[in-house]
């Protein structure tokens, strides 16, 4: 069987086997490795579907309450950071159904506009390279990840499910409480959104 | 089919969910519309430059609340 990787900054646990058994006897250094090890990508996490400091450091205090129920049960069929990155969406999901619902922000003027005669208002010149190459850098990446958290709330989630998580859509349609079709229908508009916010910064430069 | 149509239509048509003869004129607009192939592209890297931009590993912040982490452990005590 394959060994599963380790971490690049493990601290006193280098080994991933090595930390799930310490975790699973209750070790407290172990458990302070595992929270110093995760915390940020988790928290980075609730910010994107939850936009609001404190609700984000709630759900991941949450996510590492349960985690830590069910360390022992944890047989390494992932990885740990994968297993807690599971526990923080669906504490984020929980959240979002049990907070005080806002109404839904419009996303009509973030679409494309089209003529009467069905033609799109601005032509579309293309971007200046493929997404692979221009998420390499850093900044494009940073401005990505702005533009979805912008996203209206509603649109925004199915957004992250569905692309991101890679949820069907009868997975996200259940985990949200709304109907496959109104899954479908957020997410094409949340893409044409984010399409729309993205393109002044990546169009090709017209000659 | 109009802009309009195509555009309402991408998304079925990237899911293979286009019934055939929609689909026929979905790609006879495309062949025809310059304007349309490129957005079809660029809706592809829209979804793409999602899924790049939140990779876990490059969204990692760096300014993780120390209290937050003591907050964590102190309830671990307690439970």
């Amino acid at each position: 069987m394959a060994r599963p990787p380790t971490h690049p900054t493990r601290g006193a646990f280098e080994d991933e086997a090595e930390l799930i058994a310490a975790l699973q006897r209750g070790d407290a250094v172990a458990f302070e490795q595992l929270v110093r090890e995760n915390t940020g990508r988790m928290l980075s996490v609730g910010r994107r579907y939850l936009r609001n400091e404190d609700d984000a450091q709630e759900a991941v205090q949450e996510a590492f309450l349960s985690a830590f129920k069910a360390i022992e049960r944890f047989e390494g069929g992932s990885l740990l950071s994968t297993w807690l990155h599971r526990i923080v969406v669906n504490a984020c999901l929980m959240k979002l159904r049990t907070r005080r619902r806002k109404p839904e922000e419009s996303i009509e003027d973030q679409l494309p506009g089209f003529l009467e005669d069905g033609h799109l208002t601005e032509p579309t010149p293309g971007w200046r390279a493929r997404a692979d190459d221009l998420l390499e850098s850093g900044e494009s990446r940073k401005l990505v990840r702005e533009r979805i958290e912008a996203l209206p709330e509603g649109h925004r989630t199915v957004l992250l499910l569905r692309d991101i998580e890679g949820y069907d859509t009868e997975q996200a349609a259940k985990e949200l409480g709304i109907s496959p079709g109104a899954v479908k229908t957020r997410l094409h508009r949340a893409r044409l959104a984010l399409r729309e916010q993205l393109e002044p910064h990546f169009r090709r430069s017209e000659s | 089919m109009t802009c309009r149509e195509f555009v309402d239509f991408l998304m079925a048509y990237l899911d293979r969910e286009l019934a055939g003869d929609t689909r026929g004129v979905f790609e006879q607009h495309m062949d025809l519309c310059p304007n349309c192939r490129e957005y079809l592209v660029t809706y592809e890297d829209t979804i793409r430059a999602g899924q790049l931009a939140c990779s876990e590993d490059d969204a990692v912040p760096d300014d993780v609340p120390e209290q937050l982490i003591s907050a964590i452990l102190a309830a671990r005590d307690l439970s």
